[in-house]
């Protein structure tokens, strides 16, 4: 790849990246009060990534994100949401009851939905990473 | 404790079940174990949703029906899942061909999946199966799309692994119409919620008897219709049903051949009846104008069709679209009795083309072939699995003592009862045309001899593995049993079908 030519494209994302990321943390925890949530978090999370590999390419970014971490990152999300339905079934609760999830029954929900949201935002960010990285090595097999 | 919650685990387990398969390691050459494991884990989930199905049914036979709250909010305001006698009926049949497909899976799966994929291939497994029983636990509009999707978009995965590469764009075709077909259930539900405020099926069905001048829940109805006809593959919206199912990997066929369209049905029956209630449904808007000659088209057109298929998994396909045409011939009928028909032709249907595809996959994982012409001999070198699809044929084609016969036997009643003569000429016709299709392969299995020299090859085809032959041989025992012994597969339905109607 030639560096040279997308110094521009570097310097501005190097600015861009971190607070695409940073934005995405801020959607992620105030989903439940403000705009946002799980799905759009992983989203914004996964752009500032697909915007890194676009840049200094997919190797690189792999070397942060490695495909097999990804992998699990997947699952993880998934586990974590029905995980949290499993246990507030074992509290006492119905599935996704979050009010027994702690003594205040306010603070349950707060917790039950910040626990939910953020395993949509790990799947949704984790799965739309995975999409590009296997796109990506298809075209250059290609 | 468990058992107050046993409703929302018929859908969790297997859900919970998908990422733990996704979690283990992908299988290199030499490392099969984790393969093995996924099946067992897909295995013991399909097993448990089985039992948890057969618990509900008991439990539902008690009470007429269960609720849950999801998160513990009151419907109408939260998500409600909510089973009754139809709701059981199908959670049985679905969970019951899943556990059947995966106790006989592991070999040929083995055989047509590359062996990285298998694990994931679970994982997509029950990702379906979690769809396909969600949409039959919810009581909620929105929430059957949600689970619709999930179950289409795992079936889209399983179907394109298929070894054939014709397997992708039968994927792909299926992709197209069953996302339109979504869509449309999707600008369905969006209507009604429009009109009414509420997505909870009880609420709706109480709100809808005030809106029936609105233009909005016209439109709302027609969309349903279309879009529900596109999923279960009613006549000229079938197209993508053949070929998805002859190119799916075997087990995947034997799976979805059972279980997708029949939810989908289970989809007109909860909508058509559940929601706008028959009087709606028929006196209103009609819909047994138009469904019966459909469905008669049906029955004609792809029995006739399926007897010029070469290829025997596309035959049995197309014998699928014409056997659609029954289950919603009886609805069609516009009784009580037509819709209770149909609703066991569902059941009877599921156990029979299950067991059929499930032969299909023991063919294959022996000969790699299901072209006719390669049926030639078999009778001889495989003759339990030809003799499992020779009795399944029979009940394909209903003769008596056979469970294709009593829900033909109830069929053709309502269809009398009705003076219908034409739906009842119908429906002893397609069985003739059955009688063709089906002999076409017992002619080729036990008459016609190999005409190639005995090559080293064909000689060694020995008898399909016993891992498949015998989930292969419960089904056929299955589909004789309910032959004689019907008050369990017509009192439910019976039952479901009375408590739906007003």
């Amino acid at each position: 790849m030639n560096n040279r030519r997308s110094l521009i494209l570097r310097e501005v994302s190097n600015v861009v990246i971190p607070s695409v990321l940073l934005y995405a943390l801020y959607v992620q925890f105030h989903g439940e009060y403000g705009p946002g949530g799980g799905f759009q978090a992983g989203v914004i999370f996964a752009a500032g990534v697909i915007l890194y590999a676009l840049v200094y390419g997919r190797k690189k970014t792999q070397k942060i994100f490695p495909t097999s971490v990804i992998r699990y990152f997947v699952s993880i999300g998934l586990l974590l949401y029905a995980g949290v339905g499993v246990a507030s079934m074992f509290m006492g609760g119905n599935f996704l009851d979050y009010n027994v999830l702690s003594h205040d029954p306010q603070h349950g929900q707060h917790l039950g939905i910040l626990l939910i949201e953020l395993g949509v935002g790990i799947t949704v960010a984790a799965v739309m990473i995975m999409i590009f990285y296997m796109l990506d090595e298809y075209a250059e097999k290609k | 404790m468990l058992s107050q919650h046993l409703l929302v685990l018929q859908v969790v387990v297997p859900l919970l079940s998908a990422p733990l398969c996704a979690l283990l390691p992908l299988a290199s050459p030499g490392k099969y174990f984790s393969n093995k494991l996924a099946w067992l884990i897909a295995t013991v989930a399909s097993l448990i949703s089985f039992v948890i199905s057969i618990l509900l049914a008991i439990e539902v036979s008690k009470h007429g029906y269960i609720s849950y709250e999801l998160g513990g909010w009151t419907p109408p305001w939260g998500i409600e899942y909510r089973i009754d006698h139809l709701s059981a009926y199908v959670l049985l049949i679905v969970s019951g061909i899943a556990s059947i497909t995966m106790l006989a899976a592991q070999k040929s799966i083995e055989k047509e999946i590359a062996h990285e994929k298998i694990s994931l291939f679970y994982s997509a497994f029950l990702l379906c199966l979690t769809g396909l029983l969600g949409i039959v636990a919810t009581g909620d509009a929105f929430n059957i799309f949600v689970f619709l999707e999930i179950s289409s978009l795992s079936s889209y995965v399983l179907i394109a692994l298929g070894n054939n590469r014709k397997a992708l764009t039968a994927s792909y075709q299926y992709l197209i119409m069953g996302t339109i077909g979504a869509t449309f259930i999707l600008i369905g539900v969006g209507l009604l919620y429009m009109l009414t405020g509420t997505l909870n099926l009880v609420d709706l069905q109480q709100k809808i008897p005030e809106l029936l001048d609105s233009r909005a829940l016209h439109a709302a109805f027609a969309f349903f219709t279309v879009g529900i006809s596109l999923k279960l593959a009613l006549l000229p919206l079938h197209l993508w049903l053949p070929n998805a199912y002859a190119y799916a990997p075997s087990m995947i066929t034997v799976f979805l051949s059972a279980t997708a369209t029949k939810v989908s049905l289970y989809v007109l029956f909860r909508f058509f009846f559940g929601l706008f209630s028959n009087e709606v449904t028929f006196g209103e808007f009609h819909l047994d104008k138009i469904l019966l000659p459909l469905s008669i088209l049906a029955i004609l057109i792809a029995s006739a069709v399926a007897i010029f298929q070469d290829n025997i998994k596309r035959m049995f396909a197309y014998s699928s679209v014409a056997q659609i045409g029954y289950m919603t011939l009886g609805i069609g009928l516009a009784t009580k009795s037509g819709s209770v028909a149909g609703m066991l032709h569902l059941f009877n249907h599921a156990i029979i083309k299950g067991g059929i595809f499930l032969a299909m996959a023991c063919i294959v994982i022996r000969t790699n072939s299901v072209q006719l012409s390669n049926f030639a001999g078999l009778g001889k070198r495989m003759p339990w699995t030809m003799a499992a699809l020779l009795l399944l044929g029979l009940g394909l084609i209903g003769v008596p003592f056979t469970a294709g016969f009593i829900s033909k036997w109830y069929l053709l009643i309502a269809a009398l009862d009705q003076r219908s003569w034409l739906a009842a000429a119908v429906i002893v016709g397609g069985s003739l045309l059955a009688i063709i299709y089906v002999w076409k392969v017992i002619e080729y299995a036990y008459l016609k001899t190999s005409s190639k020299t005995i090559d080293s090859d064909t000689a060694s085809t020995k008898e399909a593995p016993l891992q498949m032959l015998i989930p292969l041989w419960l089904l056929v025992a299955a589909s004789i049993y309910f032959g004689f012994e019907t008050s369990f597969s017509f009192g439910f339905a019976n039952t479901a079908i009375n408590a739906l109607f007003k």
